[in-house]
């Protein structure tokens, strides 16, 4: 292949930026000066081609020094990691929060996606709108900061780049960090609810340990459950998880220990674990409370999960919107390293096991297992079509376990207890203890741990209710890609069993509440316009699909349906079917899912269809 | 008596059943495969037989029992027992939807076989509303990921825009696009290894595109044409077709298609002129021609306009240049 580049030159801060993280160029092939040996000798071929997993992260770097990826930028990426500069501005184009045309160095990125939206988020945007004009903020979806809503993102590029995630936003505070002054977005992230409570297993260090601090850590059962790995084994860790009948608990419920059984059974040595950490879904927070508040937690965990599998790489997939989590993971990594449990022999273990971190640039669908792997590969972030599954072609076509993050801390209590105890919590699938976000028209929002097996109503009390006394109009359960139900559906018992038998889904533990001054139309048309936006535009049923749902709604909304609301309604679910049976992955599968319920539970569009 | 001395390695059958009738293909074949096997017919768009399948249309879904969402009959591998069905009423909805949402969004015009599917699955793309206004000349390209660009309520968003004239060769006509990446492939991995062409942006907002949109002229593309060859809709289209289609006087009836070899250098691609009034209108190369698997490059695609020289050959060509 012939690199073709654009004329463009890179200037000098794009060029350090670039070579601060890739380091300087070899010779005039990548880029750099030309040398003398350069005349007899040649670059290319697949060493070069292998470089292409570091594009992402290298755009990322730019972004994060100039604010926006120029021609001549791209041009000196491409020229280092031999990639055609097409295919790296199909890569950038992906990813909302990189830009390819130029950008004001300071953004905010100010949430307006559902449960921002029913603390006045829309209100916000449109005095921002007013006092701010246009400049030097966008609309975002869900930041995941849901318990401080409305929230807001700053980045600042330049040689010290500044990225912040900040809640309780207002137009004020907003205005006053574009301007630079940035003291209203550096409020510490609030405590959990329940902290300190005796009965918390997976939240049990959140604010209680010093998350910076390896010593802390192993203070607080940290590394235990290594110890107890060393003396199973391979085989008696997998026996352990498959024993504790843990399920994923990023939205499939997939039996973890049939996972992991799967991918250690591969002949295919070279094996991958990633920690799906991009938590996307609106409405859901519990991976960066987990992440921001015991970082070790998560390392150990990966490292059983690599232990057990026979994987000697592991990923953390982080979603770009949260820079803390981010800090205090790369931390955790260096201390793991400098304390041998993480490296070339990991103590203990006596085996080879490293993580990397990879960070997103905002894209929904990253979360989805198999688009995971075209991001952290360099590729943009699509879905691929399955068979082949993960576990026996996944990141870079070889084996690879990925789990969620909260299913990933769960190993840590499997094998504190052991398989059998673990799941003495529960029953069927839903063992073991499990983290809820609740958020939206709730007095006490934030994560909370519970037993799977408590009902809603229980839940909601424990947070202490509907905001202000309010009268429950419904509850999001599972987030935007689950569903809706109603007010007197909620004393169904929180179990994968229970909500799948109501035609519900436990989804990503989102508990979304809206009392009886929520436009639940309008909330209904944000997530369907969050589809269309997440959509990555692959498949037609999504593609397309995404966008005839938005204007549907957006035309009842507008009082302008076609041949009248019943119409619509009949429309919305033809378009539904299509989108959830065609489709390639969960996104489109699952895009009618809250307009379906809002319809068929809640009665959305009946009074009006009827007159 | 000599024993036959087999070119492939046998494959095993497996044995399946297409709307309750058996069918039996070789190991590693697609249900696609199967049903071109037993005579049933599938549509398909971003199917090609010489590049991989990408899956995407979703035209060519197909029901397999035991399976939750339907499965694209392209790209999926028959497995011994399976038991498809190509016709239930889950499949006829959404081919028909998947129709409709592209017959809502893309003009369709030059897409053959199109008309008929949609008559078939009886689509009814105008449902949707009225067509929004198109594009302007290279809006669609400045659009950035997660921010979509709602239209006017009652109206329908479209990819329409104006053609991108950029050269002598081929047109872009983007209106037409339904993203099926065979241009991709065939610009990149799966043929010419050039990599001019991407899929840029995301969801709906996604296009084919150069790098930051550059005039084909500055992109990396070498002019093979291997990207109309492919286009199912005619989204890429021969300078020479889409200016007699202008001037109305394309008629394919009309044209006769002459199986030659092309003259340029040894490796012997097999050309197919399609010939209308005495001109040459544009090149193929069939699919399942061993040597270009429908590739060609410049010289065979395009490099036939001094054969419609009638003049004398003046010796002054080519040289005075003033």
């Amino acid at each position: 292949m012939d690199l073709h580049l654009l004329a463009a030159e890179p200037i000098a801060e794009e060029r350090d930026a670039i070579d601060r993280f890739l380091g300087s160029a070899a010779g005039g092939w990548t880029g750099g000066e030309r040398t003398s040996t350069d005349h007899h000798t040649a670059s290319g071929g697949h060493e070069a081609r292998d470089q292409r997993y570091l594009l992402l992260p290298a755009l990322r770097a730019l972004q994060a020094r100039i604010g926006w990826i120029s021609e001549g930028g791209l041009n000196y990426i491409c020229e280092r990691l031999t990639i055609p500069p097409a295919d790296a501005y199909g890569v950038a184009t992906f990813y909302a929060l990189l830009s390819t045309t130029p950008r004001p160095p300071r953004v905010v990125h100010v949430c307006d996606d559902i449960a921002c939206r029913t603390r006045g988020a829309d209100r916000l945007c449109d005095e921002l709108e007013k006092s701010a004009g246009q400049d030097g903020w966008l609309r975002s979806p869900c930041l995941g900061l849901c318990d401080q809503a409305p929230a807001a993102f700053l980045t600042e590029a330049g040689p010290e780049p500044v990225e912040l995630l900040f809640g309780g936003a207002t137009a004020a505070s907003i205005t006053s960090v574009l301007k630079g002054d940035y003291a209203p977005a550096k409020q510490p992230h609030p405590v959990l609810p329940q902290k300190g409570s005796q009965e918390l297993r997976l939240l049990r260090r959140i604010g209680v340990v010093d998350p910076s601090s390896f010593d802390d850590y192993r203070a607080h059962d940290g590394y235990e459950a290594l110890a107890k790995a060393a003396l199973l084994g391979p085989d008696g860790v997998r026996k352990e998880i498959t024993d504790a009948r843990l399920a994923g608990r990023g939205g499939a419920a997939f039996p973890t220990g049939r996972k992991w059984d799967a991918v250690s059974l591969q002949p295919e040595r070279e094996r991958y674990v990633i920690a799906n950490a991009d938590e996307s879904e609106p409405g859901t927070f519990k991976d960066r409370v987990l992440m921001e508040g015991d970082p070790f937690a998560l390392v150990e965990a990966m490292t059983i999960a690599g232990y057990a599998t026979g994987a000697e790489r592991g990923f953390i997939y982080l979603r770009g919107e949260y820079p803390l989590a981010r800090e205090r993971l790369q931390h955790a990594i260096d201390e793991a390293r400098r304390n041998g449990v993480l490296g070339e022999s990991v103590h203990g273990l006596g085996v080879r096991f490293d993580i990397e971190l990879r960070v997103g640039a905002g894209a929904y669908i990253c979360g989805e297992e198999t688009a995971i792997f075209n991001s952290i590969e360099g590729y943009r972030g699509e879905p691929r079509n399955k068979p082949p599954f993960p576990v026996e072609a996944g990141l870079f076509g070889k084996p690879t376990v990925v789990n969620n993050v909260e299913t990933l801390i769960n190993v840590l209590e499997v094998l504190h207890l052991g398989g059998a105890r673990y799941a003495e919590t529960g029953s069927g699938i839903s063992t073991g203890p499990r983290l809820f976000c609740l958020s939206g028209s709730v007095q006490r929002p934030g994560v909370y741990e519970v037993a799977h097996g408590t009902s809603l109503r229980d839940l909601i009390a424990l947070a202490g209710g509907v905001a202000g006394g309010r009268e429950l109009r419904a509850v999001l359960l599972g987030g935007a890609a689950g569903g809706f139900i109603r007010p007197d559906e909620i004393d169904m018992p929180l179990t994968f069993e229970a909500t799948r038998a109501a035609g519900s889904t436990l989804g990503s533990g989102v508990v979304m509440l809206f009392d009886d001054q929520v436009n639940l139309v309008d909330i209904l048309r944000r997530i369907a316009a969050f589809f269309r936006d997440e959509s990555c535009g692959q498949c037609v049923p999504c593609r397309v699909g995404t966008v005839r749902q938005e204007e549907a709604l957006h035309r009842i909304l507008a009082g302008k349906p076609i041949g009248g609301v019943a119409t619509e309604r009949a429309l919305l679910e033809e378009i539904g079917l299509a989108m959830k049976d065609a489709s390639i992955c969960g996104l489109g599968q699952t895009a009618y899912g809250a307009v379906e319920t809002a319809m068929k539970r809640l009665g959305l569009f009946e009074e009006a269809s009827a007159s | 008596m000599t024993a036959l001395i087999p070119i492939e390695p046998l494959r095993k059958s497996v044995e399946i059943s297409v709307d309750s009738r058996p069918v039996s293909v070789p190991e590693g074949s697609t249900i696609l495969d199967a049903c071109r096997r037993a005579d049933i017919e599938v549509p398909t768009l971003c199917y090609l037989d010489t590049l991989h399948p990408v899956n995407v249309c979703r035209v060519c879904v197909v029901e397999v029992e035991g399976s939750r969402v339907l499965v694209p009959s392209c790209s999926r591998k028959v497995e011994p027992g399976m038991v498809v069905k190509t016709d239930s009423e889950r499949v006829r909805h959404s081919r028909k939807m998947v129709l409709e949402f592209l017959a809502s969004s893309v003009d369709l015009s030059t897409t053959p076989e199109v008309a008929e599917w949609l008559a078939d699955y009886a689509a009814d793309p105008e449902r949707y509303g009225p067509p929004a206004p198109p594009s302007a000349a290279g809006e669609r390209d400045s659009h950035g990921p997660g921010h979509h660009h709602a239209v006017e309520p009652g109206f329908r968003a479209t990819v329409a825009q104006p053609v991108k004239l950029d050269n002598d060769l081929y047109i872009r006509d983007y209106g037409k696009c339904i993203l099926c990446y065979k241009c991709v492939e065939a610009c990149g991995k799966d043929a010419q290894n050039t990599f001019a062409l991407t899929v840029a942006g995301r969801g709906f907002d996604a296009r084919i595109s150069t790098e930051f949109a550059v005039l084909l002229p500055d992109s990396a593309c070498v002019y093979c044409g291997n990207c109309i060859g492919e286009c199912p809709t005619g989204a890429w289209m021969f300078k020479t077709e889409f200016d007699r289609r202008a001037a109305g006087t394309w008629d394919e009836s009309a044209q006769e298609v002459t199986t030659t070899i092309c003259p340029y250098c040894g490796v012997g691609c097999s050309l197919e002129l399609h010939v209308q009034d005495n001109e040459i209108v544009k090149v193929t190369s069939p699919l399942d021609h061993s040597i270009t698997s429908g590739h060609l490059c410049i010289k065979g695609r395009f490099g036939w306009k001094f054969v419609q020289n009638r003049g004398p050959v003046r010796q002054s060509e080519g040289v005075d240049r003033g």
